[in-house]
């Protein structure tokens, strides 16, 4: 288990003043006190781990949070930002000493410019509310992580969230034009704008995945683009993961980029037939999802060269996908896969380290070894174009051995995509639950300036204090 | 002083910042004549700090030392028909000189061409760096994956930090395949405000537009003000879209269609500003503009004094030239507000005179100078580039 900070006891003996000063600061209904209503925000999508926050503030404006965090920064006061509190890696967890402050009632699109292709949108908008603001008018936001129904664009700021398209249209970093973002003195900075190319340093570029480290983003303003005439899937299934690996280099080696290009291994593709009935290939080892854009007459030809390239590489089966409802069945298996793997074993861990994809072989052997090794089953799900692997590790939150070996688990997977050349997380974010395996990618040094960089925006460290980086050894004294 | 390892650069640092000795620091120094002067006797140049390190075609990245020529990674990547993404200038034809960029100043400026505004920044594709500060401490960020979110991104701190946050000894990039063929659509329109209507809907159409640029009328044999739309694809693709966007566009204009080899003459002339480049004497500015906020500011510039003008990224980025003085380089000023400018290339007496960014906030500016102490606590590093 991942330790929190001591909490700061004069905070605690404080909470009724604090709480009485909050509620002068902002109208009545914005504050939360009372335990019942504050036990919906103990825990976010990493629900492993539990914390009362001290407090819960909604403010509805931008006027509101930088009166909060004023407040909390003259008088030594934590916060945690959230938004829907979707985070797979407890980026939105609370502290007991700690102010929550949730975005969730800045729900408003603020603008819609569609000749200049941007909308200006309030950080508890959520990430399909985007969308389906411009839908009718053909447009779209991109990034599209598959919690999008409820993830809010806020958080999608602060952990860079990815999806499963960001081959061809990047991550959330590379569809913002700018930020409405309040400091922790309570300053509230415009970054960016309207235009493509901000002046002087790229703050848009380091507040972007910085999760609630620098301050907490209000407004965003995103890119929109003009969705394609169509789009369409195909499955290529393979008897081993070697070669289905090969089929992939081969893919992205031949020149064409699939809009989405995901993989999945045995396991995984049993847990989402059983889920989805999706008619995928029990016998396989590996499978491919490959889907391309474009009109009718260049799906077909897209797809007809990638069958070509797949069929060099001897596949089991394929299949491609005649209308867009055959793609949505392809799809359909996928993008259960989470909730499919949860069906099977009473919890999973999601892990979310990125490889350079000609590793995958290698690193799909190891995890195969570990899983025997701990005695748990592994399901894996891959974003086969940009590396990013999610193994699914399967255990029983009832039994505190389980969840410690599947911890340990999860660790030795991330090390081993350090090792080959990969990182630690390339969607998820940190938060509480990698932070302690920073040292495994970062030298002492190079967390120490990211910290100096981080107290350049919050000397105080009261912002998701205890998330990203690993206590200091001051702070493990305290805990 | 010209370091041929990141060891030596690391040493170096640590020299000057014992001494408290300013350095200018650049590659092959093709940009001085951008931003404000180095204020430093003595330059370090990442010139000999050369050679690709790492290609995997098949996973889209490449890395190489910072003082790498463009043109070096460039020929690398054609070997496997792969392409930078960004599309960076060549600065030969604005500032001048016999050298190519280098890699290391191509993201410390953080340059992007007409491809930007389909498929991101040279701060978009940076993946990893590794970097010297100000007081000699090698430090890395990012990696060589495509998906990365660990950590705080100190890789798009320093792209477009000229310099003055680290000395940038090793940058990792995302790159793509080179499309199979590109085509582009010249449409001539009566003035700039249509012109941008047309480029903003190509760019609002589903076919995948990856240049739109604008020339007013004025440069060569033009006559009137010409749209440029360009698609790069599979070659069946490529006549399919510009098929399309004829039709799409036909509203706006005259349409003509360009074949591949005026296409690329075209687009490489306009990625390096070529029709500004005329004038040496003349000062050169970029603005980056909300598209439609581009026709008023082109009108207010042409109104104070005359500027000579050229548009890309659907209008968002206005290149301006112009005399070399204080009323024009104001002008520019007040044209740009609600976007952002850059005084691009001008004699010193003025980039030493005026801001050459617009001033940031002072919240914004504290925050700033407090990460400059972090990274460059004796000032040593590019001091006085971008501002005073």
């Amino acid at each position: 288990m991942i330790r929190l900070p001591e909490p700061k006891a004069e905070i605690l003996a404080r909470r009724p003043a604090i709480l009485a000063d909050l509620a002068r600061l902002l109208p009545g209904d914005a504050v939360i006190g009372e335990p019942i209503r504050l036990k919906p925000y103990e825990t976010d999508g990493l629900s492993a781990y539990r914390q009362m926050p001290l407090a819960v503030v909604l403010p509805r404006s931008t006027e509101e949070v930088a009166a909060v965090l004023r407040y909390c920064h003259a008088n030594g006061i934590r916060v945690v930002p959230r938004g829907a509190g979707t985070s797979l890696s407890g980026g939105a967890l609370p502290l007991a000493d700690a102010v929550v402050i949730g975005l969730m009632r800045m729900n408003r699109i603020l603008e819609v410019n569609l000749p200049d292709r941007y909308a200006v949108v309030e950080a508890g908008v959520t990430n399909i509310g985007i969308t389906r603001a411009v839908e009718a008018e053909g447009f779209f936001y991109a990034p599209d992580p598959s919690s999008q129904l409820a993830c809010m664009i806020g958080g999608n700021v602060m952990m860079n969230s990815g999806g499963a398209h960001c081959l061809k249209y990047g991550v959330t970093a590379n569809n913002l034009l700018g930020l409405t973002f309040v400091t922790i003195e309570g300053e509230v900075l415009r970054i960016g704008g309207a235009h493509l190319d901000a002046a002087g340093y790229d703050w848009l570029g380091l507040i972007t995945g910085s999760e609630g480290q620098l301050g907490i983003v209000t407004e965003v303003t995103v890119r929109l683009l003009r969705s394609p005439e169509g789009a369409r899937a195909m499955l290529a299934a393979f008897d081993s993961v070697e070669v289905a690996g090969q089929a992939v280099a081969a893919i992205i080696g031949s020149g064409i980029i699939p809009v989405a290009l995901e993989f999945m291994d045995k396991p995984c593709i049993h847990a989402c037939e059983a889920f989805a009935h999706a008619g995928y290939p029990l016998d396989a080892e590996a499978m491919l999802i490959i889907e391309v854009e474009g009109s009718e007459a260049e799906q077909d030809m897209q797809l007809g060269m990638i069958r070509d390239i797949c069929a060099r590489f001897s596949p089991s089966s394929m299949k491609l996908a005649e209308s867009a409802e055959q793609s949505l069945a392809i799809w359909k298996g996928r993008k259960g896969a989470f909730g499919a793997v949860g069906r099977i074993s009473p919890d999973y861990l999601c892990m979310d380290g990125t490889i350079p994809t000609g590793a995958l072989p290698f690193v799909l052997k190891r995890i195969g070894e570990m899983s025997a090794q701990y005695g748990l089953g592994v399901a894996n799900v891959f974003h086969a174009g940009d590396g990013n692997l999610h193994p699914l590790i399967m255990f029983d939150a009832n039994d505190p051995e389980s969840f410690r070996k599947a911890e340990a688990f999860g660790a030795d997977i991330l090390k081993l995509c350090v090792e080959v050349g990969g990182c630690l997380t390339g969607e998820h974010g940190v938060g509480v639950e990698k932070r302690d395996l920073m040292g495994v990618q970062f030298t002492a040094a190079e967390l120490d300036l990211q910290r100096a960089i981080k107290s350049a925006f919050d000397p105080g460290w009261l912002l998701n204090t205890a998330k990203v980086f690993p206590l200091t050894d001051g702070e493990r004294r305290a805990a | 002083m010209l370091p041929a390892t990141e060891e030596e650069v690391a040493a170096a640092l640590r020299a000057a910042a014992a001494a408290r000795e300013p350095l200018a620091v650049e590659g092959h120094g093709t940009k001085r004549a951008m931003l404000r002067p180095v204020q430093a006797a003595r330059t370090l140049s990442t010139r000999a700090l050369t050679g690709i390190t790492l290609y995997r075609p098949t996973e889209l990245v490449i890395s190489a030392r910072a003082g790498t020529p463009i043109p070096e990674i460039e020929a690398a990547l054609a070997a496997h028909n792969q392409q930078l993404i960004a599309e960076p200038p060549d600065p030969r034809p604005l500032f001048g000189g016999d050298l190519p960029a280098t890699l290391g100043g191509v993201v410390g400026a953080n340059l992007s061409g007409p491809r930007r505004i389909a498929w991101g920044a040279t701060r978009d594709h940076v993946l990893g760096i590794r970097a010297v500060t100000g007081e000699g401490e090698v430090f890395r960020s990012g990696g060589r994956v495509l998906k990365n979110v660990t950590g705080l991104d100190l890789c798009k701190l320093l792209t477009g930090a000229h310099g003055t946050l680290g000395v940038l000894t090793e940058i990792t990039l995302k790159v793509l395949p080179r499309a199979e063929t590109s085509g582009s659509l010249a449409l001539r329109v009566p003035d700039i405000a249509a012109g941008v209507r047309a480029l903003s809907a190509a760019l609002g159409s589903p076919f995948g537009v990856s240049g739109a640029a604008l020339l007013p009328a004025g440069f060569g044999a033009l006559t009137g003000c010409l749209a440029l739309v360009r698609v790069e694809d599979l070659a069946p693709s490529v006549r399919y879209r510009l098929d399309r966007l004829s039709e799409t566009l036909g509203g706006f204009g005259e349409v003509a269609r360009l074949d591949e080899a005026a296409s690329v003459a075209l687009w490489r002339a306009v990625r390096d500003a070529e029709p500004l480049a005329a004038a040496p004497e003349e000062a050169v500015w970029r603005l980056s503009l909300a598209p439609s906020a581009a026709p008023a500011a082109c009108a207010a510039l042409g109104a104070a004094f005359g500027a000579k003008l050229l548009l890309d990224w659907g209008g968002g980025l206005v290149w301006v030239a112009g005399p070399a003085t204080e009323a024009a380089h104001a002008a520019v000023t007040r044209a740009a507000a609600g976007g952002a400018f850059a005084l691009f290339r001008a004699p010193e007496a003025l980039r030493a005179a005026l801001p050459v960014l617009p001033e940031e906030a002072p919240a914004l500016a504290a925050i700033g100078a407090r990460v400059k102490a972090v990274l460059d606590p004796a000032g040593i590093l590019n001091p006085g580039r971008m501002r005073a």
